[in-house]
């Protein structure tokens, strides 16, 4: 008797057993004769060929696949439909080292997420994508997919697909060698050993640019499914090879794996410590102790009509709010009007983080016209702040359990030289009255966010203005 | 005395969902779905016990991880 080795056997990036169920956890849950199996059986003996398995990190879709992560013994994300590619984007970028695989069926690549796998390749994601396309919606029962054949009958073209109707077969493989940046695309297929085998390098070949970091890499196969078709497998195999790959000419459409430099790696992030400086924050690392500790959680809502700076008031107090050392939020809220209509704008600053940027109960109200005040003063927090326009009380009555200052900054920024500034005469009032920020905090945001010396110096003075009016009570 | 075979397969009768894919492909035609069933109510594959060639199809034919292992003959 001979002695015989081993040459074929189950791959190593494959788990013993699959604990999916208590029962049956030697077997997939693919249907018998389903290309599924055969892809993955290639993508792991890829896996374990090029030693990877400890740094692979396999996307699984929705789909008949979804459940991949039950089988491959690697790191796995199962990402919402049609969005693999993009979560595998998004891993490959924050582990720069890691093998990312993004496996999607062809509902999942080619209707949902076009838009997900036109942009990864356009950008050139040094990702693998395999892409299996079956032709149809084969998990929610046979619904035709944008690569459902013309003729070919599914749950939703029960006559069989019409192009007047349902369009073309899309060519996604065509489709991405028209753009410049995929490295490689391949369309292989299940239809018969010698596919399977070419199908098979196709995986390692676009598996293995990932390692070398090429850039972009997509095989797209052909790919039975017995079930949904009601073929026998062998007959489903038959059709792969004689009518599915008429209609998806197998063959490389892109192959820039050898004159392909390695892509640049991504330039690394700055270090957390750098960011207040490359924001132009300059006493960002200034805790707000002295500031009322951590007891500090301003909830500020800021409204009024559109044009008025609503946004920009916010958008001060929270700049300031940062040079402050801060946990700050800036919510805007606004129709689509760029003048007149209402606005508001959130903005929180707290010592804690920042649970939701959200203001729905507020202990300041600065309300830039009449309906935003009738509006919102019932949201005021009993002992809360409540600014306004003029000095007539709203409509819907005063309250006595909020500290309420009218005055017509409106009319205040108009004498100084544009009514727009009245909105940092009311700042000014606010934080007079409040000592919510330092003076230098508040500068500081000016100072970025205002761009026009002329409006700076405006500000400055509506600013002033307003603290002089709450100082000594001196606005009429 | 007969020529000893190259290949061999180990089949696991458990593992198998009985598509006959392996069937279909094995060149030498030396597998065939047996007449009893497995556990999981397929007819599962079995092999003719002579004839493989060691040449690895059935193998890649199969989608499932595990039931086919495929010898062959120590150089
Ligand atoms: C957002 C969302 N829309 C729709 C679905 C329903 N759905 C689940 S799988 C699927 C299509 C799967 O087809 P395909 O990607 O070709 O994979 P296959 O099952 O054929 O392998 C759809 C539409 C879903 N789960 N989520
Ligand atoms: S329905 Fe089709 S794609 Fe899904 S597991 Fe069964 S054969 Fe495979
Ligand atoms: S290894 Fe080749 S010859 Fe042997 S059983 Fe498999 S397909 Fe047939
Ligand atoms: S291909 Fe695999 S699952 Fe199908 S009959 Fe052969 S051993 Fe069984």
């Amino acid at each position: 008797m001979p002695e015989y080795t081993v040459i074929h056997e189950k791959a190593r990036s494959f788990y013993d057993l699959y604990e999916r169920k208590a029962e049956l956890q030697h077997q997939t849950h693919y249907c018998p004769g389903c290309g599924h199996g055969i892809v993955h059986k290639l993508v792991a003996e890829a896996i374990d060929e090029l030693g990877i398995q400890d740094r692979t990190i396999l996307v699984t879709p929705v789909g008949c696949s979804v459940f991949g992560y039950y089988y491959f013994d690697v790191g796995n994300v199962q990402a919402a439909h049609g969005r693999a590619s993009a979560v595998a984007c998004a891993v490959k970028r924050a582990l720069p080292e890691s093998v990312v695989l993004s496996y999607q069926g062809d509902g999942d690549l080619a209707a949902i997420g076009t838009a997900e796998i036109l942009h990864a390749a356009n950008r050139g994601e040094n990702i693998t994508v395999i892409f299996v396309n079956n032709a149809i919606y084969a998990m929610t029962g046979g619904q035709m997919a944008p690569t459902t054949l013309l003729g070919q009958s599914s749950t939703t073209t029960p006559s069989g697909r019409n192009e007047w109707n349902e369009g073309y077969p899309l060519h996604v493989c065509e489709l991405l060698a028209a753009l410049e940046a995929p490295v490689y695309l391949e369309r292989v297929a299940l239809g018969n050993n010698k596919q399977i085998m070419g199908a098979a390098r196709a995986v390692r070949r676009a598996i293995g640019n990932q390692v070398k970091s090429l850039g972009f890499s997509l095989v797209e196969i052909l790919s039975p499914c017995p079930t949904i078709w009601r073929k026998d497998p062998v007959e489903a195999q038959h059709w792969v090879r004689d009518e599915m790959a008429k209609v998806f000419p197998l063959g490389v459409f892109r192959d820039r794996g050898t004159e392909a430099g390695a892509r640049p790696a991504a330039a690394p992030p700055p270090a957390l410590d750098e960011v207040p400086r490359l924001l132009g924050i300059v006493n960002g690392s200034r805790l707000m102790t002295d500031r009322g500790g951590a007891t500090v959680d301003w909830r500020i809502k800021v409204a009024g009509f559109g044009g008025q700076g609503v946004l920009m008031l916010g958008e001060v107090l929270a700049e300031a709010g940062l040079d402050a050392g801060m946990e700050v939020s800036w919510l805007p809220s606004y129709g689509p009007e760029m003048r007149s209509g209402t606005s508001n704008c959130h903005v929180r600053l707290a010592a804690a983080p920042i649970d939701s940027p959200l203001v729905s109960r507020p202990n300041v109200l600065l309300a830039l016209n009449q309906p935003s005040l009738e509006k919102f003063l019932p949201t005021v927090e009993p002992g809360g702040w409540v600014f306004y326009n003029g000095q007539t009380p709203p409509r819907n009555g005063v309250r006595a359990d909020v500290r309420v200052i009218g005055r017509p900054f409106t009319q205040v920024g108009d004498e100084l030289g544009d009514a727009r500034a009245g909105n940092m005469v009311m700042l000014g009032a606010l934080l007079e009255a409040t000592g919510l920020l330092p003076d230098e905090a508040v500068e500081g945001a000016l100072k970025r966010v205002v761009k026009s010396e002329r409006w700076l110096e405006l500000d400055r003075r509506a600013l002033a203005r307003g603290r002089a009016a709450v100082r000594e009570g001196s606005l009429p | 005395m007969e020529k000893p075979d190259r290949g061999m397969v180990r089949l696991s009768a458990e593992e198998c969902k009985g598509c006959g894919l392996c069937v279909e492909a094995c060149p030498p035609k030396v597998l065939r779905l047996a007449d009893g069933l497995n556990r999981s109510g397929y007819h599962p594959v079995c092999y003719l016990n002579r004839g493989c060639t060691g040449c690895g199809i059935c193998f890649y034919a199969c989608p499932e991880p595990g039931a086919i292992v495929v010898l062959r003959v120590a150089a």
